[in-house]
């Protein structure tokens, strides 16, 4: 692909500093440790894992609202380390911007939708009265919302219809990225199937490219071209979505599909069971920091760290995949 | 004679538009070692239902019911006391979120311990052997280390264990679990659902699951109730459930999951759930469904078969071999 991404990450971290007492020396947290990829116009990355494993980190990176302690992030063509910060992120914004998870507690229930569906484009843009309400009714329209829904507040609309307005405000800016964090786990299933038809839709009508951060492995193998499989902060599995539904060559990534619940009733799949829990990030296991629940761990997996490797179609950090 | 037998119960809660029919009708009969699920979306009634057979329902609520008994006790007539010594004890409920269940001011060992006091006398202190056993047996990792911890320093599915171990303390002879995973993760949640079930299967429970993940109900239950909008719309086996949908809303919900998806634009079900004020007349489901004809529009169907629907889906010739075949 000769076209330029529109997201590129190299070794991307984020550590916090955490204050642990007047005498005592500062911890750090790694948040996120090593994240690479690059994202196309059109693409979709699904970002997977459980809570605590760097998923909502890394969106906070992308949008700019947190910067990387270490490691190269380049939006839209734009190098953030070398770029003049205050006058890029202004323009950046613009091109990247975010669903979040609850529909309930992202919109401002003291403002009606018209509102809060031109507060973007006050901000960031020149456009005058006519042309704000313009521009949010044929957005409204475009995300199923009818027009006498702009002097409505939030919480007249179900569910459903406040993630249609939640992404509609992403959307009110013309962006070229959109992260969605968990846009669809707080829906019922019915309603959760016609926001990922209007996110597909839009997607292929506005080539918008999508981070897709979810744990539901379904909806991810509906949606996503690439998927990063992380855990504790670390990227364990990386690839195109096929290579690693079908083939999955991490142990964490076999005991996360395996875990899934299938809605069939076949009952004689076997389980990988996954004892224990997310350890703390403040004090990670040594080595590969999967082995003390994985159930394939040998002795050097205690002791020496894997790093991503390409194996076929799809890069592994796993020390027993050859 | 059934553990648990509930027919035609309606619950009405008034409000300030009027009275609003939250559960309509429904029936349910349960044998010890049943897992039934019961699934639905949200304002479907489902945990409803269960709250007024707790009888954990606020007062602006009206229960009607032709019959609900539990091991042959009627719990209509009875009153607040005898169903005091009942609930909790013979019937126990887990909720949704385990954080929120549990009360932060008090260890684990207060929470625990307190029911067993509750129910079989004696001080708190003189459980403190059985509530360690209790840790263990819901597969908390050195118990006695975790007695005086509070809610605030266990993870999520620590927490929901606590829930149970509370739960099961009194032995009970049905469990209700009202979606006791939505707020896990997979792999805590694949180890949640194996604890329920392997606890049902020991102690010899009946286990109510609800949920909204028709996932869930494939790999854990016995049996399943599809309710729509306060109503039982189909009650069926697991496996036929799944193999041979039969009313139009099951089919729909089935078909509405990603794994299911032929291509990549979902089968969403048009419209919402109908709300307080604007039910629709005949079938309930009519404006959504895809099958609807004039009698849906005009006349409430019958039930027939366990299927709430003047026009079911036709039952697959195949379906019975299939069953056999997995079983």
């Amino acid at each position: 692909m000769n076209q330029q991404a529109l997201i590129q990450a190299r070794d991307l971290h984020k550590y916090y500093t955490i204050k642990s007492g007047l005498f005592q020396p500062n911890q750090s947290l790694q948040a996120l440790s090593g994240a690479s990829f690059d994202l196309y116009a059109g693409q979709t990355l699904a970002v997977v894992g459980e809570s605590g494993c760097g998923k909502s980190t890394l969106a906070r990176l992308l949008t700019l609202i947190e910067q990387p302690t270490a490691g190269q992030l380049s939006l839209d063509g734009i190098d953030l380390a070398t770029a003049n910060k205050k006058r890029v992120a202004k323009q950046l914004r613009q091109t990247i911007q975010m669903v979040f998870q609850d529909p309930f507690g992202s919109l401002n229930p003291r403002q009606k939708v018209g509102d809060i569906l031109q507060e973007p484009l006050i901000i960031n843009t020149d456009l005058n009265a006519n042309q704000r309400r313009d521009r949010v009714l044929e957005l409204m329209q475009r995300v199923g919302l009818l027009d006498e829904h702009i002097h409505r507040y939030p919480h007249m609309f179900s569910g459903g219809q406040r993630q249609r307005i939640a992404i509609a405000r992403a959307l009110i800016l013309k962006p070229k990225i959109v992260v969605l964090d968990e846009p669809v786990s707080a829906l019922d299933v019915s309603i959760q199937a016609q926001v990922l038809n209007l996110l597909i839709e839009l997607q292929q009508e506005l080539g918008l490219a999508y981070v897709f951060i979810s744990h539901d492995l379904s909806v991810v193998r509906h949606i996503a071209d690439q998927v990063l499989v992380m855990y504790l902060g670390k990227p364990v599995e990386q690839g195109l979505s096929e290579a690693v539904f079908n083939n999955p060559q991490h142990p964490y990534t076999q005991a996360l599909l395996s875990a899934t619940p299938q809605a069939n009733t076949d009952r004689k799949r076997k389980r990988i069971r996954l004892t224990g829990e997310l350890p703390s990030p403040l004090n990670p296991p040594s080595g590969c920091s999967f082995h003390p629940r994985c159930q394939n761990a040998t002795a050097q997996c205690k002791t020496s760290t894997p790093v991503m490797e390409q194996h076929g179609d799809v890069s592994v950090a796993c020390l027993l995949v050859k | 004679m059934a553990l648990l037998e509930i027919t035609n119960l309606t619950v009405e809660f008034a409000t300030a538009h009027g009275s609003l029919r939250a559960v309509d009708q429904v029936s349910l009969s349960l044998d010890v070692g049943d897992i039934v699920a019961i699934v639905g979306e949200s304002g479907s009634g489902k945990s409803v239902a269960m709250l007024a057979l707790m009888g954990l329902l606020p007062w602006t609520a009206t229960i009607t019911a032709d019959q609900m008994s539990f091991d042959g006790k009627d719990l209509l007539t009875m009153n607040a006391k005898q169903r005091r010594a009942i609930i909790g004890k013979d019937i126990s409920m887990i909720f949704q979120e385990p954080m929120t269940s549990l009360n932060p001011c008090f260890n684990v060992e207060y929470q625990i311990s307190e029911v067993l006091a509750q129910h079989f006398g004696g001080s708190r202190r003189s459980h403190k052997n059985r509530v360690i056993k209790l840790l263990e047996k819901v597969g908390i990792p050195a118990p006695e280390t975790r007695l005086k911890a509070y809610p605030h320093q266990l993870s999520g599915g620590m927490s929901q264990r606590v829930m149970i171990a509370m739960m099961i303390a009194c032995e009970p002879k049905l469990l209700i679990a009202d979606e006791p995973t939505t707020a896990l993760d997979v792999t805590i949640q694949a180890q949640i659902l194996e604890l329920l079930v392997e606890l049902q299967q020991a102690n010899g429970m009946a286990l109510v699951l609800i949920t909204h993940d028709m996932a869930v109900v494939a790999e854990t239950a016995d049996r399943v109730v599809v309710q729509y909008a306060g109503q039982q719309v189909e009650q069926r086996a697991v496996i036929e459930l799944f193999n041979n949908p039969r009313h139009p809303y099951t089919e729909a919900l089935l078909s509405a999951l990603p794994e299911y998806a032929k291509e990549k634009t979902l089968n969403a079900i048009p419209g919402v759930v109908p709300g307080q004020l604007d039910r629709p007349a005949g079938c309930l489901f009519n404006p959504r469904c895809e099958h609807a004809q004039d009698l849906c529009r005009q006349k409430p169907p019958q039930r027939s078969e366990g299927i709430l629907c003047h026009y079911p889906l036709p039952l697959k010739g195949a379906t019975t071999d299939h069953v056999e075949a997995s079983l």
